[in-house]
């Protein structure tokens, strides 16, 4: 946990939640504060994406409450948006959606995305990333205090989904907002989260990413098949704590850890340590 | 100028058109293509209900299309299978309908009338219910445009920019239930979801927005109504069955005209 807390964004409190006669969030306790990067992780059907929805409101807990800070604004990017073909809906028309913004400000959202010149093509011929990097884009005109990111790279390919990460962070240190992600992508979660929930019904694991990479509970839940991947962060890491001096395990350190597209899985190659003070800058 | 029997049918196909395109938009978006059939067939339940209690007919269809459209919806999201259920409401709201008119005694319903519509016959009274109704409906989609839109995409996104994507398929629900119940003396029910969908589906490939589609279907709808009522008494066809075919036809040539491109 930081050590200076601030207010949090969004929080859950003791939530439970049944669904089709199970349980599908159990106790659960979760926050977010303002400029961190949670990230929840969790086995398939584990309830993260139920977490997400109860947590922006579309589902109402069965115990426990949500708390989201007064006048919270929430840039959501869905798992998936099916926008039917029946429907003609060109990019800008879609970034308006529910209220309209002007042009300027409709460009600037693109940019930030890496996106130009589309906002007259139809949502349905863009690419994958180009469409969840418009999501994106429509979430930022919302000017979020936090956003919900779930599974926002499904589908994308590992340079896809490492940009679009890195689009992330670099939207965080920009806007100052809080994210919340629910990933699959292993490699991307150890690198650019503050924070790693590990979630299966009930809350099993949670703290800095190095904790929750090696806290049994974690490893039980995601086996053998992404030891490769863990050893290799962690030993990294270690290595940066020992330069830094002794750390805590609960402390709130600030290296900033990024990993390149094609570096995640093939050895040290691509993984960057840049030192505390840049991220806040 | 109204007492004329052409003029009258006319202006109530013209309502009934430029309230159908637009809602029939989100018919067509939302793939919802038989909730329009089910409610227009379970309204003649509405109309049996209406002469049994002695209440107008107006609000027995409209009574009978909400409870259907609300009961859907809130079974749907229990996890029921929304095809299987609209076609138990669908043709049990037509055939319950049915024995409770057998059953009325002295009731004398015009069955055809209702089922194919009888707009030539249309009186002053009528035209002013549907062109209320129709000014309710494309008000109330106009005043939640952008809600309605947002929550046809996606409920989750629609939740977590403030709107309640529960809140605006009711909105849906009854503006569904206002045109069924201004369009059965129009149209007739077995043809009030054709006049929902097919403009629709034939301006489609014309449309870049979402807004020019609605106002393309609506004008659609429109020069269907038009050339139908003409034809219909050029050749002394039935008017709302007339209607139906041009609007058809429009499509057939939109489709074929889309193919060439």
């Amino acid at each position: 946990m930081p050590a200076a807390r601030n207010s949090a964004l969004i929080e859950a409190r003791d939530v439970s939640l049944a669904r089709g006669g199970r349980v599908v969030l159990d106790h659960v306790d979760f926050r977010v504060d303002r400029g961190e990067i949670v990230t929840v992780v969790g086995p398939n059907g584990s309830g993260k994406s139920t977490l997400m929805q109860t947590l922006i409101g579309a589902l109402t807990p069965d115990q426990g409450a949500v708390i989201r800070a007064p006048g919270l604004k929430i840039g959501y990017v869905p798992q998936s948006l099916h926008i039917d073909a029946t429907m003609p809906m060109p990019v800008g028309r879609f970034l308006a959606l529910p209220q309209r913004h002007s042009r300027a400000e409709q460009a600037e959202a693109l940019a930030m995305v890496g996106l130009d010149d589309v906002a007259r093509q139809p949502m349905t011929s863009l690419s994958g990333g180009q469409f969840q990097r418009v999501l994106l884009a429509r979430a930022l005109l919302m000017r979020p205090d936090i956003l919900v990111l779930d599974e926002a790279t499904r589908g994308l390919d590992q340079p896809g989904t490492a940009a679009f990460y890195r689009i992330v962070e670099d939207l965080r240190v920009r806007l100052g907002c809080g994210v919340l992600m629910v990933s699959h992508d292993l490699h991307v979660v150890m690198s650019a989260s503050d924070r790693v929930v590990c979630l299966n019904g009930h809350i099993c694991c949670h703290g800095t990413p190095e904790i929750v990479a090696s806290a049994p509970e974690y490893r039980a839940l995601f086996g053998v098949g992404t030891q490769g991947t863990l050893a290799l962060y962690r030993h990294e890491h270690d290595h940066a704590h020992d330069e830094a001096g002794a750390c805590g395990p609960d402390h709130d350190h600030t290296h900033d850890h990024t990993h390149d597209a094609d570096g995640g899985h093939s050895g040290g190659k691509g993984i960057k340590h840049n030192s505390g003070a840049a991220r806040d800058a | 100028m109204l007492d004329d029997f052409l003029i009258r049918a006319a202006l109530a196909g013209l309502g009934v058109a430029l309230a159908a395109g637009p809602l029939g938009c989100f018919i067509v978006w939302r793939r919802m293509a038989y909730f329009g059939d089910a409610t227009a067939h379970a309204a003649l339940l509405g109309v049996a209900l209406a002469l049994a209690m002695s209440i107008s007919i107006f609000a027995g269809v409209l009574a009978v299309a909400l409870v259907l459209a609300v009961s859907v919806s809130a079974l749907s999201a229990r996890g029921a299978p929304v095809d299987t259920l609209l076609g138990v409401f669908a043709h049990g709201g037509l055939a319950v309908g049915l024995v409770v008119v057998s059953l009325l005694p002295g009731a004398r319903v015009d069955l055809m009338g209702l089922l194919l519509g009888d707009i030539l016959a249309v009186g002053k009274v009528d035209l002013a219910v549907i062109w209320s109704g129709a000014v309710i409906v494309v008000g109330l989609l106009a005043w939640r445009w952008s809600g309605l839109l947002i929550a046809t995409l996606n409920a989750d996104l629609a939740r977590a920019s403030g709107v309640d994507a529960r809140r605006e398929d009711l909105i849906l629900m009854l503006a569904l239930a206002l045109v069924v119940a201004v369009a059965l003396k129009v149209v007739g029910a077995l043809l009030i979801s054709a006049m929902l969908i097919v403009p629709a589906a034939t301006v489609r490939p014309f449309a870049r927005t979402p807004e020019a589609m609605a106002v393309l279907a609506a004008l659609c709808g429109a020069v269907a109504t038009m050339g139908g009522i003409a034809m219909s008494y050029q050749f002394d066809t039935p008017t709302g069955p007339t209607i139906v075919a041009t609007a058809t036809a429009l499509f057939v040539v939109s489709s074929v005209l889309m193919r060439r491109r």
